[in-house]
């Protein structure tokens, strides 16, 4: 069973999960949601810090349950340049580390995996093989006989703004499912609407369906939560209520990965400011 | 300043009321805590659909104590409003407009609204204070070319009395 070193999130999975029950512990039907916080979203001044927690619980954004892994953490600043976390750390609840913003713009943080489950028979046995994408070649057999492949694309994201919101990191990856910002997701004020396009694979996508939650903390008792699906071109208008940090969740696919087919799960951590 | 002056020569508003000085009335409350920060304000008039029209007065934290190693432009993101509307596209300090933070009391200070064309308007006042609250007030005004008619509020929390009424020295 060999694991690749990115996506935790499966490793976590199949870590606690006895085969059997995998079926129902595909990471984006858990009730669990994956999320990043960052400290701040808009910021001034010359130079700024931001720390980012990054953790798997229920109640957004409070960690409770799991840290999200950092593994396949990309940070892309002004003109797309690499940003280097700093102090990566996981705990028990969370992880978290630092970013040094030093230029000013838009950074985007990702944290985003692609990973794969597959099993077919060899000599009257059943094989298994999951991990990363990139390393299904190497360990499973193009033509296995009963060759069943099950792929996961996870992304979890949230921007932060130094100075003047920047454009440039807000084009689409084009890898797995994206919530592509047309409104910058750093010029986002309470009781106002933001448009994002849903893309699969840098494409739009019609019909995907995006839940809207506000991270409200444990001690609110009906925190506000939408569900909303893309139009006709992938867009889909958010409308926040009030200000606070939101989560957005697009996902797409097979609901019941384990199955052969495809799930892609996009994460967007969006901060909604005080007008 | 520039860009001011380009858009007065090109609209050819250099007559009657291009260069009229208002005098805005900014008051700061008294707030007795124990740690006590002088807060953040910015002043500024905008359209009545909201649109940025321009900056009156930013006065922040010129000059932090020594050995933080910063300028003070790290907090003008907490005056909110201000640095979406206005803030973010600026490279601070602003001549005529900034300024360094103000005790409390009342000040009266001379602004410029540069070539302002007659009709309504809306003065925006955002006062943010650290270890302290964030107040937004919004004043409706009219003008004329030549005085001001309206453009006064009054704030609960972080400002008292704000106003800007035409100056004498026209």
């Amino acid at each position: 069973m060999k694991f690749g070193k990115c996506d935790g999130l499966l490793r976590l999975v199949f870590r606690l999960a006895p085969a059997a029950a995998l079926l129902a512990m595909a990471p984006p039907a858990l009730a669990h949601r994956f999320w990043l916080l960052p400290s701040s979203t808009v910021l001034s001044g010359a130079e700024a810090w931001v720390t980012v927690d990054a953790a798997v619980s229920n109640t957004l954004f409070v960690f409770e349950h799991r840290p999200l892994r950092l593994e396949g953490l990309v940070v892309s600043g002004p003109g797309g340049k690499r940003i280097e976390g700093r102090n990566l750390h996981t705990g028990q609840f969370r992880s978290s580390f630092d970013l040094h913003l030093d230029t000013p713009g838009t950074y985007r943080i990702s944290i985003a995996n692609q990973s794969v489950m597959a099993s077919w028979k060899e000599g009257g046995e059943v094989k298994r093989w999951r991990g990363p994408a990139t390393e299904m070649a190497k360990n499973v057999p193009a033509q296995a006989e009963e060759l069943q492949v099950s792929r996961n694309d996870m992304r979890v994201e949230t921007y932060v703004t130094l100075g003047k919101p920047a454009r440039d990191v807000l084009a689409p990856a084009g890898a797995g499912l994206e919530l592509v910002p047309d409104t910058h997701p750093n010029d986002v004020a309470a009781g106002e609407e933001a448009v994002f396009v849903v893309m699969l694979d840098g494409k739009p996508m019609a019909g995907v369906e995006v839940t809207v939650a506000q991270g409200a903390g444990r001690h609110v008792e009906r925190p506000f939560e939408q569900k909303l699906r893309s139009g006709e071109d992938g867009r889909v208008r958010v409308h926040f209520p009030a200000a606070g940090y939101y989560w957005l969740q697009a996902a797409s696919g097979d609901a019941a990965p384990g199955r052969p087919g495809r799930r892609a799960t996009c994460v967007l951590t969006v901060e909604a400011l005080p007008q | 300043m520039n860009r001011k002056w380009a858009a007065l020569a090109a609209a050819g508003l250099a007559q009657a009321g291009a260069q009229a000085q208002w005098q805005a009335v900014v008051e700061i409350p008294r707030i007795e805590v124990a740690e006590y920060h002088r807060p953040y304000v910015a002043l500024w008039v905008e359209k009545p659909d909201g649109s940025f029209v321009t900056n009156l007065a930013v006065w922040y934290d010129i000059r932090p104590k020594k050995g933080q190693g910063d300028d003070g432009t790290a907090w003008l993101k907490d005056l909110r409003a201000w640095w979406r509307k206005s803030g973010r596209e600026l490279t601070m300090p602003v001549d005529g407009v900034s300024g360094p933070t103000r005790p409390p009391g009342r000040h009266e200070v001379s602004v410029n609204p540069g070539p302002l064309p007659p009709g309504e308007y809306v003065l925006v006042a955002e006062a943010a204070r650290e270890l302290g609250g964030r107040e937004v007030l919004r004043a409706p005004l009219k003008w004329d070319g030549k005085s001001i008619d309206g453009g006064q509020a009054r704030g609960k929390s972080e400002l008292g009395q704000v106003e800007v009424r035409t100056g004498k020295g026209r």
